[in-house]
This record gives structure tokens, C-alpha cells and sequence, in this order.
């Protein structure tokens, strides 16, 4: 079965403000992921390898090929579907620790990580929030704080935490270990197995060779893609 | 089938425009809003965004086309049939609409408690003891300081007098709010305060909502999906965060490529 796939898809931005210039950030690309395994994206800052999980997440819209993603006993092109349907899947199916934390102003950290739950955050939502915090190093006295003020990497792990809770069949990384320190990176490498193991799909984007290699069952050089077409 | 396909539309716009004379307010003017789901319409003065959120509360009539919406009682109508009462029941207990200038949503010589309890009353509440635990509760979790119950708006400051605008439409437990600028006029630190409040409440509440803004951080806090407009017509639109991160239009390119970074 597979729980994603990706059929000769590419995105080209067209940049009205520089003369029209066309950019082709990625095409052909062509892959898929089964559930329990763990796809890395690999090749060099600007190759294409956000947009392409911006593509599968829905943020890039794509114009070119297919993204299909199983929802139960159905398969949604995300390119196709309407934004209702994109925003289900995120509830749903796809889940997403993006580069940053987009911080909103006054929300604690430990509200932030829970609200992908839902709203209002519920007690027992609350404690397994706290819990992926406490695993993470997220120091406590720091969860009823907004995350705009925390440096770099405890935004980072915020951002994790946020990411990593709720259980959904499809998990898209980007760069999650960047700004962390060895033992978090650790903490970050375990929860990627754990999910693997509850037989969630993965594509991850990450630099750190040793993170790679302890997660990757499957790396795709996206230079490849660029030059293919 | 999941579902989402299950549940029909609240609101219907359908080939909307409006002419005042020969001078052009929007024109075709199509959307589905369900429930639960926020649209920010984006644009600059003059782009037909509140002209279009004044045709879709029907405190205009448009030249073209038709708006229906799902009533309480799960029946789709065309907002054109209804009889004034009709309408104006809707917006008493089904709608809400938050203006830019809180003078114009507020009776400022009414106090806010009062403010609040009309609205309640409106839909038939009649005890008082009821009417003022509710209206207190609304004050709280607009962060007024509900000691300040009896005093009339006028003493409140700019900020204060917008949170009270919010609780009186949605004592109600409206399904549909209509949101013109909510955050325009404010100090930056008073916005961010009323953006995170109405973000909270909204997505807690589960509301719909038709919010017109200039500013796209508005849109980005706040909405699911965007439409942008210029000349009024809906150039583009798509979930928020596909038409902020992936712009197609060259004035939408413009827009977002305009915002200042903190």
C-alpha cells in the first residue's frame, strides 16, 4: 500500500515583479512512500526539496503532475483539491514541522503545541503536550510563555513537539534537527522511529548525515529532478 | 466518502455585483463559505472588498446575481426572499458584524453590560440575573475587566471599545460574523492583543467568517482562505497560506511582496 505518491510533478514560479521571469524550482519528480517508511529528500540548498513538501502539504499550489495521498480508502490529489479538502487532510492525514515556528503573539507554548488537536485544548491533550515537551528539553518553566521571545532551537523544539503530536498517517519534515544541539538531535531521531513504528509515512529534508542515516530507508538526490527535465 | 462532503454550504455567493451608477462597487463575485471556515478578503481602498461584505450582509442590494444561506433549521435560502423581519432575526441571532469604527456597532450611551444584555434580549432573553452572569462571562473573555460592567463605552479606550463590539455580536452565539477591518485604527500592541482574542474565539466557537482587512498579517492569523481584489474583481483566490507563500497574480505578487518585516 502506499500512503503517498508523487507522479512527475514540478512547480515553476512566474515573478511578475522581475519582468515575468520563469524559475523552475523542480520537475519530473516521482516517488512514494509506503507507511513505516521514511523517504529523505537530499542535494543542495535551492534544489527544490521545500517546495516539493510545500507541494505535498498544499502551501505551493502544483500545477504540474500529481500528489496523491491516502485518506482512508481514498487517494486525493492535493494539486486538484479544493482548499476545504487540503485543509481536512491536515487535520487528517498530512502533518508538517515546517523550518520555522510561526509565532502568534500571547498563545503559550504548550497551547501551541496542542492546538493541532483542536480547540479548545483539552485536559489530556494538555498532559501528552507536556509530556513530548518535557522528552524534548523544552525547559518547563518556559511552557506557559509565547514562543516569540525562546531562542532558535527551543522555538525549534516547540515546532517539533507541535509537529510530532498529533497522530496522523503522513508526516512531513523540514529540517527539523537544524538548530539542535546532540542530545536533542537524538530525542528527534527516536521520535522519527516511534513513528515509523506506529506505521506513519515520512519525508523528511535533513543536512545532518548521522540523523540521515539513523532514519532513512529511501534517499532521493532531487538535483536529479532538476536536471531530468 | 469522509465527511466533509456531507454538510451543504452556509453561504452561497453566487455572480455577485454591484453598480452604483455607472461607477463599478464589485462584479462576479462567486464562493462557498461552510461553517467553521474564515475567508479574509484582501485588497487595497477602493477594491470593492466592503462594498462585497455590505452586498453578502445584505445592507446592500446588489445589481447581479444571489446570495442563499442555510438557516438554523438546515434549509438553504435565497436572502433576497426573506421578509425584512426575517432578515432582521437573522441578524439579530444568526449574524454578527463587527465594524471597523466600534461607534458604530456600540450604543455608547448604553453601559457594556447593556450593551451586551440588548442582544440577549433581543432573542427573547428576560431574566435579569441570566442576562447580566452572561454578559459578565462575554466581558471576561473579551478581557474587560468586568468591574467596568456599568460604565458606558465612551470611557473605554480604542481597543476596549472593539473587544465589547466582539462580545455583543457573539453573546448570541451567531453562526456567520462579518468582520469589516476589525483591527484597523489600532496601536500594533492593541492589534495583536484583539487578532489573538478573535483567533481564540473564533476557532473555539467554531464561527464562520467574512473578514475584510487591508493587512495581510490579519489574513494570515486569521483566515483559512484568501480572495483578492482589485477593481473589483476577485483576482485570485486559495487557502491562505497558498496565496501568501505561492502568489500567482502579479498584484497579489505586488501585495505580498509590500509587507515590512518586523
Amino acid at each position: 500500500m502506499i500512503a503517498l505518491e508523487l507522479s512527475d510533478v514540478g512547480k515553476t514560479f512566474t515573478m511578475h515583479l522581475r519582468g515575468g521571469i520563469r524559475l523552475r524550482a523542480v520537475a519530473g519528480v516521482s516517488f512514494a512512500v509506503s507507511p513505516g517508511r521514511c523517504v529523505v529528500l537530499a542535494g543542495p540548498s535551492g534544489a527544490g526539496k521545500s517546495s516539493i513538501l510545500k507541494m505535498i502539504y498544499g502551501s505551493y499550489r502544483c500545477e504540474q503532475g500529481r500528489i496523491l495521498v491516502r485518506h482512508g480508502e481514498e487517494l486525493i490529489d492535493v494539486g486538484q483539491a479544493e482548499p476545504r479538502r487540503i485543509l481536512n487532510l491536515r487535520r487528517e492525514v498530512l502533518g508538517c514541522v515546517a523550518q520555522f515556528l510561526r509565532a502568534v503573539p500571547r498563545v503559550a507554548a504548550l497551547d501551541v503545541v496542542a492546538e493541532p488537536l483542536g480547540r479548545p485544548t483539552a485536559a489530556a491533550d494538555r498532559t501528552r503536550a507536556s509530556e513530548l515537551l518535557r522528552r524534548l528539553n523544552v525547559p518547563e518553566h518556559l511552557w506557559g510563555l509565547a514562543p516569540a521571545t525562546f531562542s532558535g532551537g527551543e522555538q525549534q523544539r516547540v515546532n517539533i513537539a507541535r509537529g510530532f503530536l498529533p497522530e496522523l498517517p503522513i508526516l512531513l519534515l523540514d529540517e527539523p534537527t537544524a538548530s539542535l544541539d546532540v542530545a536533542n538531535r537524538k530525542v528527534v531521531v527516536d521520535l522519527i522511529r516511534e513513528k515509523k513504528r506506529h506505521g506513519v509515512a515520512i519525508v523528511a529534508i535533513v543536512h545532518d548525515e548521522e540523523v540521515r542515516d539513523a532514519v532513512a530507508d529511501h534517499v532521493i538526490d532531487v538535483t536529479r529532478f532538476a536536471t531530468a527535465a | 466518502m469522509t465527511a466533509i462532503d456531507a454538510d451543504p454550504p452556509l453561504l452561497i455567493a453566487q455572480g455577485l455585483g454591484k453598480w452604483y451608477g455607472r461607477q463599478l462597487g464589485c462584479r462576479d463575485i462567486s464562493f462557498d463559505l461552510y461553517e467553521g471556515e474564515v475567508l479574509a478578503v484582501v485588497g487595497e481602498s477602493g477594491s470593492g472588498k466592503s462594498t462585497l461584505l455590505q452586498l453578502l450582509s445584505t445592507q446592500l442590494q446588489p445589481s447581479s446575481g444571489r446570495i442563499h444561506y442555510r438557516m438554523r433549521d438546515g434549509v438553504t435560502r435565497d436572502l433576497a426572499t426573506l421578509s425584512e423581519a426575517e432578515r432582521r432575526l437573522l441578524f439579530r441571532t444568526d449574524w454578527g458584524y463587527v465594524h471597523q469604527d466600534p461607534t458604530l456597532g456600540l450604543r455608547m450611551a448604553v453601559s457594556a453590560g447593556g450593551n451586551v444584555g440588548e442582544r440577549l434580549m433581543a432573542v427573547g432573553w428576560r431574566h435579569y440575573g441570566r442576562i447580566r452572569s452572561t454578559a459578565t462571562d462575554w466581558l471576561d473573555r473579551v478581557e474587560i475587566d468586568s468591574r467596568r460592567i456599568d460604565e458606558t463605552p465612551r470611557s473605554y479606550s480604542g481597543g476596549m471599545r472593539q473587544r465589547l463590539q466582539i462580545a455583543r455580536n457573539l453573546v448570541t452565539r451567531p453562526r456567520l460574523v462579518f468582520m469589516d477591518e476589525p483591527t484597523g485604527g489600532l496601536d500594533v500592541s492593541v492589534q495583536a492583543r484583539l487578532l489573538d482574542l478573535l483567533r481564540g474565539i473564533v476557532a473555539d466557537l467554531g464561527l464562520a467568517a467574512v473578514v475584510v482587512t487591508h493587512d495581510l498579517a490579519v489574513a494570515r492569523l486569521l483566515s483559512h482562505r484568501i480572495m483578492v481584489m482589485k477593481g473589483g474583481e476577485a483576482i485570485e483566490t486559495g487557502l491562505t497560506d497558498q496565496v501568501l507563500d505561492d502568489p500567482r497574480e502579479p498584484y497579489t505578487q505586488l501585495l505580498v511582496a509590500s509587507i515590512l518585516p518586523p
